[in-house]
């Protein structure tokens, strides 16, 4: 058995700490009744309270969870097509920028997606709002699902396929009843990425929304950039949880099929 | 694997439909920006000109190249504003993805010594705050460090400052956050070569008595190169154009050229403008994001 020396154990719970403390602290400001942030004024759900009161808010949430939705199917099928394209056709030409395309909007800074983006809808004179916000979001997610779904079809072996094929199944029934079912998890842990990934965005959803659609990240940076408020820390803190659940889920579902270390691999 | 078949109706539909989606969302809209940053600032809507006219045929394309020019680009750099805001999100993405090796590195080594089992779980703990806004996240340092937060109580409390220091509105305050948010890009990279690493080696140096942090540095280090360069570009690239972090968390007298970008588009609406500084942003990530998508393909297809 390896020895956990104590170095790395400290190493384990300082670097844990620093990454939930603030976490904490805000879920633990959330419940405190003073509306001076600094000031703890004892436990209280008020601010929850008053969140569901406020129409606009309510309204952001609803929008970003619709974007959400529309924008991690998409991003799903699209990206499932390319993690196929890429490891399972051989070589076709264009592959090489095909590949590029995909790698590059992992790491682009968000500033310059939205704003070329932006720049597009505004030559083809498409009408901002809703729609323009679900393409850039899926675009944006759709390279992450490929990673992760390509990676899930480099662990497992070909010459189950190939098995298929040489007992007479055609490529799209080989594909239904032996590929799909094996990277069913990959994709499902891809599309929550992907939904994670659209309700936090708040650069790329700047530039592309129009008048009327403002969600919630959009709503919440104008009401934070002033300074700290407590409704915001409830917002913050119900959306912490939401993701924080879906994200567990998410990796069991992985770890079921074995996927362990897709997610480290993006 | 099917060279020799021809490829069905299907697969063809499967590449062609992600390679349009990106040739059209990501290809175009480039082409686009570059077009852009040739052109001059209008008032008119869009705000910039030329507008390529296809109504006046051949003679619309000949005064629309005409009238494109790199003025743009020479304004850029005569500009102290822009040459200082790029030296700044360098200086800034160079020094917090140093500071990330540093502090990432020891955990990554530490997850990947403990038993398999607990892997995974810390794996996961590690990995999850990058799944939660990056907004709420920098939002919760702005509670912290806020001038009666509980870092100066603590700090207070302890004795170790008499009067509350000033941390938000500082690059202090923009290392924390760039340093917390980025976190996992760091370890997760890391943690995927260290776990590889073969334990034989290390008992084979320690057999032939090498000293444990000659080990680390002779045999360990350098066997985990390719997570190190991977986890250096993962932060560095993104970070040089980081706009929610120094936004939140910096002052206002130096912007990085996210804020930049962000401020000529939203605030001055000079589109060409904000076209040119994302234009040499991407010239200068270039190399970068080459060697990485190198890393990445070679990662994901092993072969």
């Amino acid at each position: 058995m390896r020895r956990v020396s104590a170095v790395n154990i400290a190493a384990l719970v300082l670097g844990l700490t620093f990454l939930y403390l603030p976490i904490a602290v805000l879920v633990i400001y959330s419940f405190n009744a003073s509306r001076l942030v600094a000031v703890w004024g004892g436990w209280s759900t008020r601010w929850y309270a008053e969140l569901f009161n406020d129409a606009a808010l309510v309204d952001s949430a609803v929008i970003s969870l619709r974007l959400a939705l529309a924008s991690a199917t998409a991003a799903t099928i699209l990206g499932t097509l390319a993690a196929l394209a890429l490891s399972r056709f051989g070589r076709f030409r264009g592959r090489l920028p095909f590949a590029a395309m995909i790698y590059a909007p992992l790491v682009m800074p968000e500033v310059i997606t939205g704003l070329s983006l932006l720049l597009l809808f505004v030559a083809i004179a498409a009408e901002r709002g809703f729609w323009t916000v679900a393409i850039a979001h899926t675009t944006m997610a759709m390279c992450f699902v490929t990673v992760i779904v390509q990676s899930r079809l480099a662990d497992f072996d070909v010459s189950l396929e190939e098995a298929a094929m040489d007992l007479g199944a055609p490529p799209l029934r080989t594909f239904l009843s032996v590929t799909l079912p094996l990277i069913v998890p990959a994709i499902a842990a891809a599309w929550m990425l992907a939904f994670a990934l659209s309700l936090d965005d708040l650069v790329i959803a700047s530039f592309t929304t129009g008048p009327g659609t403002t969600t919630l990240p959009i709503r919440i940076y104008s009401e934070v950039r002033l300074g700290v408020k407590p409704e915001m820390n409830a917002v913050c803190s119900i959306m912490v949880g939401v993701v924080g659940t879906a994200v567990i889920i998410a990796s069991l579902l992985a770890k079921l099929a074995g996927a362990r270390g897709a997610a480290a691999r993006v | 694997m099917k060279q020799r078949q021809r490829r069905s109706t299907w697969q063809r539909l499967a590449i062609r439909i992600p390679y349009a989606w990106l040739l059209a969302f990501f290809l175009v809209p480039f082409l686009i920006v570059l077009k852009i940053s040739l052109s001059q600032t209008a008032i008119a809507q869009p705000p910039y000109t030329p507008v390529l006219d296809v109504a006046a045929g051949w003679r619309g394309v000949v005064a629309f190249f005409d009238a494109l020019s790199l003025e743009n680009y020479t304004l850029l750099g005569s500009d102290p504003l822009y040459v200082l805001s790029y030296l700044k999100s360098i200086e800034i993405a160079a020094f917090a993805t140093l500071i990330l090796l540093v502090v990432g590195y020891p955990i990554a080594y530490a997850i990947a010594r403990t038993p398999r089992r607990w892997q995974a779980v810390l794996v996961l703990l590690v990995a999850l705050p990058f799944w939660t806004s990056l907004l709420i996240r920098i939002y919760s340092w702005m509670n912290i460090l806020q001038r009666e937060g509980p870092l100066n109580d603590v700090l207070m409390a302890l004795a170790i400052v008499k009067e509350p220091p000033v941390w938000l509105a500082t690059d202090t305050a923009i290392y924390i956050g760039i340093v917390y948010s980025y976190l996992p890009f760091m370890v997760l990279p890391l943690y995927a070569t260290l776990e590889k690493l073969d334990e034989s080696l290390l008992e084979a140096a320690a057999d032939l008595g090498c000293p444990r942090w000659k080990t680390f540095w002779l045999v360990t280090v350098p066997l985990s190169s390719s997570g190190i360069l991977a986890g250096v570009l993962l932060c560095f690239i993104p970070i040089v154009g980081e706009f929610v972090i120094p936004d939140l968390l910096g002052g206002s007298q130096s912007p990085m050229i996210g804020q930049t970008i962000w401020m000529e588009f939203f605030g001055n609406k000079d589109w060409p403008a904000a076209s040119t500084v994302a234009v040499v942003l991407v010239c200068l990530l270039v190399t970068p994001i080459v060697i990485y998508q190198n890393q990445a393909m070679r990662v994901v297809e092993r072969d």
